[in-house]
């Protein structure tokens, strides 16, 4: 499983090496193995998985097979499909089963992809620990290979389970399913960095597409205007094949861009010595780790040492970013959250003697306090008092960051390169001491300028910290960049050799 | 020629391998004796001015009433009123920057004609599949309690700490 990833799995099965039932077989087991990280929330029936199975497999005995045939993928617990609990992780959604399926669940079963569950999250996405959810909180997959004192125990005891590291979230559920093997690829859903962060934590390339290239069709929204559907998979060859199956307009998101898609391969004669790399300097912030740090310096040497062109710039504005993003984001939340009411789906408890106190209570039993807050934040920075002052200021700010991406951009730079988080994946005892938004504060510091202003970027693992867990860096490029973003990401890819989890080991046990 | 240039491909690819790893090989390596890096040495470090912000609007319990009224979701204890004036107070800092003649920003397909579909029927029949999530239905209607009665007014005891002197007004309601 360890080296098992989406290309090497679709050579195999066309090769007739491996079955489609084996592979869910062998993905399934592993789920089995490792239910203690608690990153899947709902989990399809081995019997359905073994009947899409062995449709993929009729496919390729015919010869015919389609772009993800056979392949495992999970889906974060905010993408909906028809008939399947889809909660968010909130109470407020425990007992919704949507009557339609999301356009990026739809396109992956389409391509012959078998969904093998929904994945665990932060409450509505709001966090970047996956430590605020309903179901409780994800488990890094690589506490299994190294615990806090990086001795060599692993989790099978879960008594002396009393520290441990967090996967990073609000995505932390589906990269926690890749890396230890429940799948071979998954979806989770892209704010503020919530794909982005969590793939870094474990290890994995996780990308943000550029706002508009992948539909929110059926993905419940967080914030409309820079929501996106996040990949997570083991390499940048699979993130391309999952994004090329996935890509393009559809008529039920008007939000995606008109332009028909270019499927591409990652081209791995990439020539990065025509290649102009930005450093800017504003993403070197107090808290960096020296380990982060001379990560990012070695990467940057190395694209130097090979002929790019290697610059730092300057972004003024977006040390802004997250104060904008915390305005923005609770205002949006105030608004779409008032769709929960609990009359036509939702958690339903309290008075009936008032439809103002039925709401108010089912909203009070349904939310956590971290999505309280938000709407209560949300709702006052749009009063009619508050509104210039607070939002359309905000929006203001968000215009002058999108201006210094579209400045570099011009300038000639092609690419950006910066760290995707300020450390490795921090314990959880360290993450829950303070609250919900000055860790969303510090964790997506990097991560959301692209949200802000719509750009692809790619976080992928490059090298280890001292304790072993994963380093990761962030490469950002223009709207719609995403074939030679990633090209450039293979590249370096090539050179880092990262190590992929093993827990293989758990398969001889 | 060409051995020469594989050979300087190995030694390049090996001193690669050797910058990522660098966990094992971090002695040996002295990026800074063949190039300065462009990644800056040291953080960017914004002193922030807090006495040319504006004034924190105040939070008291009228305010709290309201917010609470229009959101349908209380404060539940003094953490959550703590948590709102700390977002209010991150959100000051927006002041620091001038944004004078510069628009408001909605969307970053603003420059872009968004997809409109032809005004068809594309689907329907499908009152079994909305209704389905619904905890309380009668007839093919959802059904909800009377409207018009505002909702219970609670007492804010257990936000007084916070409220501080707005206790008073709080027993005159």
């Amino acid at each position: 499983m360890k080296s098992m990833t989406v290309k090497k799995a679709l050579g195999l099965l066309r090769k007739h090496d491996i079955s489609p039932i084996e592979l869910v077989d062998m993905c399934h087991r592993r789920l089995k193995e490792t239910t203690n990280l608690n990153y899947m929330v709902h989990n399809i029936p081995s019997q359905l998985l073994h009947k899409h199975a062995r449709i993929a497999e009729q496919s390729y005995v015919k010869g015919s097979s389609k772009a993800l045939d056979g392949i495992p993928v999970a889906f974060k617990d905010n993408f909906c499909m028809r008939n399947i609990p889809t909660t968010c992780a909130s109470r407020m959604l425990l007992n919704y089963k949507p009557p339609y399926t999301a356009t990026m669940v739809e396109k992956v079963a389409q391509a012959g992809g078998i969904i093998v569950g929904k994945t665990n999250m932060d409450e509505f996405a709001m966090g970047s620990g996956s430590v605020d959810s309903c179901y409780g909180p994800v488990v890094n997959p690589w506490n299994f290979a190294l615990n806090l004192q990086g001795q060599e125990s692993i989790l099978d005891e879960e008594s002396s389970l009393s520290d441990w590291f967090i996967s990073g979230g609000s995505s932390g559920g589906s990269a926690a399913a890749v890396a230890a093997g429940a799948c071979l690829a998954a979806f989770g859903s892209d704010t503020g960095g919530s794909t982005r962060n969590p793939a870094s934590y474990c290890g994995l390339v996780g990308l943000k597409a550029t706002y508009g290239l992948l539909s929110r069709h059926g993905m419940i929204p967080l914030v409309n205007s820079m929501d996106v559907p996040g990949i997570v998979t083991k390499t940048v060859e699979d993130s391309a094949i999952l994004l090329n199956a996935v890509a393009g307009h559809d008529v039920r998101d008007s939000t995606t861009v008109q332009e028909k898609y270019a499927p591409f391969e990652i081209d791995d004669t990439f020539d990065v010595s025509k290649v102009y790399v930005g450093i800017p300097r504003e993403f070197h912030t107090p808290g960096l780790s020296p380990e982060v740090l001379k990560l990012w310096k070695a990467t940057a040497d190395a694209l130097e040492q090979a002929g790019a062109k290697v610059a730092e710039v300057s972004m003024p504005h977006a040390k802004h970013c997250l104060n904008c993003y915390h305005v923005l984001c609770c205002c949006e939340v105030a608004s779409n959250f008032s769709r929960y009411t609990g009359i036509e789906f939702g958690l339903r408890c309290g008075s009936e003697e008032s439809t103002e106190d039925l709401y108010a209570e089912s909203r009070h039993h349904g939310f956590n306090d971290v999505v309280r807050g938000r709407i209560l934040a949300g709702n006052f920075f749009l009063l009619r008092r508050n509104f210039d002052r607070f939002f359309l200021k905000a929006q203001r700010i968000r215009r002058l960051i999108s201006n210094d991406f579209k400045a570099v951009f011009s300038s000639g730079i092609h690419f950006l390169l910066t760290p995707t988080t300020l450390t490795d994946a921090p314990s959880f005892s360290w993450f829950s001491q303070k609250d919900n938004r000055t860790r969303s504060a510090e964790q997506d510091i990097f991560t959301t300028a692209a949200n802000m202003a719509g750009t692809p970027a790619v976080s992928l693992p490059l090298s280890n910290s001292q304790r072993g867990l994963p380093l990761s860096l962030q490469l950002m490029g223009p709207h719609f960049s995403e074939s030679r973003l990633l090209s450039l990401a293979y590249w370096l890819e090539q050179q880092a050799h990262f190590q992929h989890l093993d827990l293989d080991f758990l398969d001889r046990k | 020629m060409l051995r020469v240039a594989c050979k300087r491909l190995r030694v390049f690819s090996t001193r690669l391998d050797c910058l990522f790893n660098f966990q094992h090989c971090a002695k040996d390596f002295k990026p800074a004796a063949l190039y300065a890096s462009k990644v800056p040495d040291k953080p960017t470090v914004d002193s922030i001015d807090y006495d040319s912000l504006p004034e924190l609007p105040e939070i008291d319990l009228a305010l709290v009433e309201q917010l609470e009224r229009i959101s349908l979701v209380e404060f539940n204890n003094e953490a959550g009123l703590l948590r709102l004036r700390e977002a209010v107070k991150i959100a000051n800092q927006l002041h620091l920057v001038d944004t004078d003649g510069v628009e408001p920003m909605d969307t970053v397909l603003e420059d872009r004609e968004c997809y409109l579909r032809s005004d068809n029927v594309t689907d329907g029949n499908c009152v079994e599949d909305v209704m389905s999530n619904a905890s309380k239905v009668e007839e093919q209607y959802f059904v909800a309690p009377p409207g018009n009665i505002p909702m219970k007014k609670r007492d804010k005891d257990h936000l007084s700490n916070i409220l501080g002197k707005k206790e008073e007004e709080d027993e005159d309601s």
